[in-house]
């Protein structure tokens, strides 16, 4: 702790846990893809990557080297700039998210970045950048695809931004507070049980809204508008290719890993799962929520766009407000 | 051309009002959510019983799939038992190929220098496996039966010159396979009908 009064012993470790962190996440994101596509090739009775390395484990190093060989191309007159800057923003918002979530190493060790009493609020912050990106890359690629991806993508992430944030509120009520580690730490007392809970028993509603908001947010199948291929090419991604398609790549599949992280955090205890560390509860509970996504991926078809525009503000939102008035008057009600 | 154009309408169909085209919502009550969300769970039951299942996946080079008796693959060129070549350079395989990827340049036998048993051999004869498509035309318009295709289809190499396949590559001794497939090929002829064939009657 004198380390970290100190000025320049805090800046040390705050850059040796920032090396750190992102050192994690990039590994864990390539193991994502390769998770993805063996779970996705089982799902459709195929091996997935089987060659490079044991079990195709590499496959991610070989396809890494491929993309970082390929030639650097920027389409004819467009804005170079800002069709550099888009992936930037992209892979950029995907990794701070990670800055505030904590992850529980062992009974009463945590590791985080910055322990802020916002946690949940920056976490939005940094996701809502992912539109900037989206349209930035949509507008730049000087191409009518990747102009109605970008702008699909932004009516998107807007209409679910606020199902999403909503879903989360009855949590907040019951917590009070918007630190990820309060969320997570949030004890009760139930008789003779004593400790924390899963917050699913009390906001299952606000779970499944989440879910739902969460795959829309990260532009997943079966809410992958943006870059629907039958449609538009690759929406926003068809003139990108090489080290600038893969930041794009990188940052859907960190923000997939941060919806699944929070998940675990805000509604099964993050850390805590009967006598099993932490640090591996934490992660069994992440890799859970990446199947449960890839899974939606390899079974349900795309929804058209008004079908989705109709579920985000017809449905989701309504019962998102819905919600967050019911848990205030039970509040109320219970606690007085 | 001309008449299927008369026949069109003399205006193009306007374009669709909103809500023109759109079909009607089906009749009775609609299904409801429960049954919405039984359905979807439907298809999660089914992508996750196909996720235990065994995959089906050929691992191919290891593992590979049966062939047909009679698939047609890489050429060779046949010889007599007497070790004679059995071309003659008449030159029916290249004019009977469809996309012109024979070349035959035709020499005369003479007595010293015996090659095939007839007047003429072929000096030069390659085949540029790239264009072809092998459909078999050069065996079937051969008069003595000296192309054939055989059932080799890993023909991948390192560069474009390799794949002009020459005489002395094509002469190569036969594998056993390719007579299997000749005879398997005998059963089912060409549904050429005989006179587009180059055998003669
Ligand atoms: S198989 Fe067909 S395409 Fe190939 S060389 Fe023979 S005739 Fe030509
Ligand atoms: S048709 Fe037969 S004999 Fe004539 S040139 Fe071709 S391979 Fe030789």
């Amino acid at each position: 702790m004198s380390l970290y009064n100190d000025p320049i012993g805090h800046w040390v470790v705050v850059t040796v846990a920032i090396a750190l962190l992102l050192f994690v996440v990039l590994t864990a994101t390539a193991y994502t893809v390769w998770f993805e596509r063996v779970a996705l090739g089982r799902i459709q009775r195929r091996p997935g990557p089987n060659r490079v390395g044991p079990f195709g484990l590499l496959q991610l190093a070989a396809d890494g080297i491929k993309l970082a060989f390929k030639e650097s191309f920027v389409p004819a007159e467009t804005d170079k700039l800002l069709f550099v800057i888009a992936p930037t923003i992209a892979v950029a918002a995907a990794f701070l998210s990670w800055a505030v979530i904590p992850i529980g190493l062992w009974y009463n060790v945590q590791y985080w970045i910055a322990d802020v009493n916002i946690g949940v609020l920056l976490i939005f912050a940094f996701s809502s950048l992912n539109v900037y990106a989206i349209v930035i890359g949509g507008y730049a690629s000087n191409n009518k695809y990747s102009l109605l991806g970008g702008l699909r993508s932004a009516a998107q992430l807007i209409s679910y931004e606020m199902a999403l944030g909503l879903s989360l509120v009855p949590t907040f009520m019951i917590v009070g507070s918007l630190r990820l580690r309060d969320i997570v730490e949030y004890t009760v007392h139930w008789g003779w049980y004593n400790g924390p809970i899963p917050l699913i028993l009390l906001t299952p509603i606000g779970f499944v809204i989440y879910l739902m908001a969460a795959v829309a947010e990260t532009n997943r199948a079966p809410f992958d508008l943006p870059e629907a291929e039958q449609e538009l090419i690759g929406g926003f991604l068809t003139e990108y290719s090489g080290l600038k398609f893969v930041m794009f790549y990188l940052a859907e599949y960190i923000n997939m890993i941060t919806v699944s992280a929070l998940a675990a955090l805000l509604f099964f205890g993050g850390w805590y799962l009967w006598v099993i560390p932490p640090v591996i509860a934490f992660f069994i509970k992440i890799v859970l929520f990446l199947f449960l996504y890839i899974w939606l991926r390899g079974t349900f078809p795309r929804l058209r766009y008004d079908m989705l525009m109709r579920l985000g503000w017809k449905v989701l939102l309504p019962l998102a407000i819905a919600n967050v008035i019911v848990t205030g008057i039970v509040l109320v009600a219970t606690q007085g | 051309m001309a008449d299927e154009k008369s026949s069109q309408p003399e205006h193009p169909t306007p374009l669709r009002g909103p809500r023109e085209g759109v079909p009607a919502k089906p009749e009775g009550k609609h299904p409801g959510v429960a049954a919405d969300v039984a359905a979807l769970a439907g298809g999660l039951k089914t992508t996750l019983s196909e996720f235990f299942r065994p995959v089906v996946t050929t691992m191919y080079p290891e593992d590979k799939t049966v062939r047909s008796e009679r698939y047609r693959g890489r050429h060779y060129l046949r010889r007599y038992d007497n070790g004679l070549e059995r071309c003659i350079g008449c030159e029916l395989c290249a004019a009977a190929c469809p996309v012109g990827c024979i070349l035959v340049i035709a020499a005369e036998n003479s007595d010293e220098n015996r090659v095939s048993p007839g007047e003429r051999y072929a000096k030069t004869y390659e085949i540029n496996m790239l264009r072809c498509i092998f459909c078999g035309y050069c065996e079937d318009a051969c008069p003595v039966q000296a192309i054939v295709l055989g059932p080799e289809y890993e023909l991948s190499d390192t560069s474009r010159e390799k794949f002009i396949y020459t005489k002395e590559k094509l002469l190569e001794p036969m594998p056993p396979d390719v007579e299997a497939r000749l005879r398997a090929s005998a059963a089912h002829p060409s549904p050429l009908p005989d006179g587009e064939r180059g055998t003669p009657k």
